[in-house]
């Protein structure tokens, strides 16, 4: 059955916009079931999810700034996809990369004036993230150990380097909690509502800051690099197929290091929202999840960055709404947007092509008239 | 200062018991991987398990009843796996990672929804847990130096699933290496175009080892939570699964090198808590973080080919495509 159907080509439309659509209404389809498991009205539940999320301005604020985190790891994902690269470590590459910021503030933010303390921050936030998926990269590319397992096993890395660090040698003297001294002010990126004020506009304030520009502006970068550029032509033709790309003259080797490390620059550079926009202090655990995340926005906006853009405002509509669900109703907590990632993970990515068979028939369905004739 | 054998066979002692879950979790992720399905979500199927285990513990006052609904749950997401990666030939690893998130997610919300204790399980009562066995003879024999020492502070004075998961080890070795059905599994994540040609179906032998994974894992979320601790907890897998993964790996797909390494990483792990904040002769204090990493330091070293070489099934990963 499935065979029969896979190498029939549908138009476009139905490839990239109805097939992934109806996988995440599955998705959120059984999302509802489990709602109505624990007797919550799933209808209601989406009302308040909605309202709580884009209803008020400081709602979407909040889903804004969620969206800053999933656009830079879905990005970081997306583009080891093209090189047919399976990055489960954005989680650890984001935390690296928050060491990396918070290292240059420690020691230069009493020195430095903000216009040049910012940019090396995020330069340091995207150097130290590199270097983090460096060495699994090099790893695949080099010693041939498979980069899913070293990236997994580099997130735990990460987090016990980072515990040692912040209990042991990066916390502030006299201080219980495991984190840093608050850097300068020159330090902090500006938030969205003192960015307006500037100009005299007023809004909530929220933790919404100019991060959220710099993942716009990467998703221009990426989409450049991939699509418009020798390098990404090389990206994808490795990707594609290993053996093709060495006869084009191209090293795939080369290729994978060079996609794990802006793969893991850009997971580094949630460090830049989550350090330099909100805590201002390097925390622990700081990137709660977001680098898995990424996996689900990359899948879901189907590797593209106007899709990641689409993907990640979804996440940040379910997070913002989640915190408020669970806010209204004591019944459901946050770690319902948890569940809800597992099943857009699951339809999306794992049983993405369940449904193109029926797809397939319905289309042949309605389309046979001029082939039939033929 | 001390009683040096008494700490010796604590830690030996204690090993057995960090190691239990990882030993399950090993021989789970054998089958699943030796029948090429890539299995990264044994710390879900784990994690469900303890929580189904927890909860069913705690609604009917039985252990076993615990048991039985870990291996139920675990198992009906080890078949939602093989539906995704079998049956559509999803990828397989973002398949493993949907069910790791979809558990931890949906235990903590089912657990807030039924019990409202923060997402915990009720406590359990002792009658409703897998307490430590005393093995026949424990007593009498305490008396006698080392050997009976050993008995009866090492090998006695665990909980049945312990001994069970040992078991399980002798038992997959066997079914692995001794048995037709092994051969076919082992055949079938090399060569699948092979075991299809000798009429064998594919599917049905990827499915069938990947509901022994399933079952495994239910067993060593049940040991979590209704025999280790008294309750359901958010997030107590911690990583287990992963690090039973690592072992498996370190084990090069093998049943005996698995438990081996499952019990090392069991012992650093019982000696992490030991030398917290002990400042050793020559060395000064080790960081109870380095030793928690190392499992995972080390697997990264092996895959690296530094330390030997642990070459995978051949076939795993792909998806088998039995037409054309």
């Amino acid at each position: 059955m499935m065979t029969s159907t896979s190498n029939i080509e549908l138009p476009a439309w139905l490839e990239i916009v109805v097939i992934p659509i109806v996988n995440i209404v599955l998705a959120l389809f059984f999302a509802g079931l489990i709602l109505l498991a624990i007797g919550v009205n799933p209808v209601e539940a989406v009302g308040i999810m909605i309202n709580g999320a884009i209803g008020y301005q400081g709602g979407l604020g909040y889903t804004l700034y969620y969206t800053t985190n999933f656009i830079f790891t879905g990005l970081a994902v997306a583009i080891a996809f093209h090189a047919n690269l399976f990055n489960i470590g954005g989680e650890g590459q984001a935390y690296i990369g928050g060491l990396g910021a918070a290292l240059v503030f420690l020691s230069l933010d009493k020195y430095l004036p903000g216009i040049l303390l910012v940019p090396v921050g995020i330069l340091a936030a995207a150097f130290f993230g590199a270097a983090w998926a460096f060495i699994p990269g090099w790893l695949q590319a080099y010693r041939g150990s498979h980069v899913v397992i070293t990236t997994i096993m580099f997130n735990f890395i990460a987090s016990s380097l980072m515990v040692y660090l912040l209990v042991n040698v990066l916390i502030k003297p006299g201080q219980m909690s495991p984190e840093t001294r608050y850097f300068e002010e020159s330090a902090w990126l500006p938030q969205m509502h003192e960015f307006f004020g500037w100009f005299g506009v007023t809004i909530t304030r929220t933790p919404l800051n100019l991060s959220f520009v710099l993942a716009l502006i990467c998703c221009v970068l990426v989409w450049v690099y991939i699509w418009r550029t020798r390098w990404g032509y090389e990206l994808r033709t490795a990707g594609f197929s290993e053996s093709a790309a060495v006869y084009a003259g191209i090293h795939p080797k080369k290729v994978v290091v060079i996609a794990m490390c802006i793969s893991g620059a850009l997971a580094g550079l949630v460090a830049v929202n989550e350090i330099m926009g909100v805590h201002h202090r390097l925390i622990m655990n700081f990137p709660a999840g977001y680098g898995f995340t990424g996996i689900a926005v990359s899948l879901m906006g189907r590797n593209h960055p106007v899709g990641i853009i689409m993907a990640s405002l979804l996440f940040g509509v379910l997070y913002q709404g989640g915190a408020e669900l669970a806010f209204e109703i004591p019944k459901i907590t946050r770690e319902m947007v948890v569940a809800i990632q597992g099943l857009i993970i699951l339809f999306s990515g794992a049983l993405a092509l369940m449904l193109r068979p029926w797809v397939v028939r319905i289309y042949l369905l309605f389309k046979p008239v001029r082939e039939a004739t033929a | 200062m001390l009683d040096n054998i008494s700490t010796v066979y604590a830690i030996v002692d204690a090993t057995f018991r960090v190691s239990t879950p990882l030993i399950l979790c090993a021989m789970a992720g054998l089958f699943s991987e030796r029948s090429g399905i890539v299995d990264i979500s044994l710390e879900g199927k784990m994690l469900a398990g303890a929580f189904a285990a927890g909860s069913v513990a705690a609604v009917t006052g039985s252990a076993w009843l615990g048991l039985l609904a870990a291996i139920a749950v675990s198992m009906a997401l080890a078949l939602v796996h093989g539906f995704a990666c079998i049956t559509h030939r999803g990828n397989q690893v973002v398949s493993g990672l949907a069910i790791n998130i979809l558990a931890s997610g949906l235990t903590v919300v089912l657990g807030i929804a039924w019990f409202a204790r923060g997402g915990q399980t009720p406590s359990l009562q002792s009658d409703a847990r897998f307490m430590p066995l005393e093995l026949p003879l424990s007593q009498a024999l305490s008396g006698v130096p080392v050997v009976g020492r050993f008995y009866a502070e090492v090998v006695s004075g665990h909980s049945i699933l312990v001994y069970v998961a040992l078991a399980i080890v002798a038992l997959t070795w066997w079914i692995v290496y001794r048995t037709r059905y092994g051969l076919r599994i082992r055949a079938v994540g090399e060569n699948p175009l092979a075991v299809d040609t000798a009429g064998l179906s594919v599917s049905g032998l990827r499915y069938s080892a990947v509901a022994i994974c399933g079952a495994f894992c239910g067993i060593a979320g049940a040991y979590l939570s209704v025999s280790q601790n008294a309750s359901f907890v958010r997030e107590m897998t911690a990583g287990q699964g992963y690090i039973a993964l690592a072992a498996l790996i370190f084990g090069k797909w093998r049943p005996v090198p698995a438990m081996l390494a499952c019990l090392m990483f069991g012992f650093l792990d019982a000696l992490a808590i030991r030398l917290q904040g002990v400042k050793l002769p020559h060395i000064g204090e080790v960081p109870v973080q380095l030793i928690q990493a190392l499992p995972y330091i080390l697997t990264v070293v092996l895959l690296a080919g530094f330390i030997g070489r642990a070459i995978a099934p051949r076939a795993i990963g792909t998806p088998f495509i039995k037409e054309r």
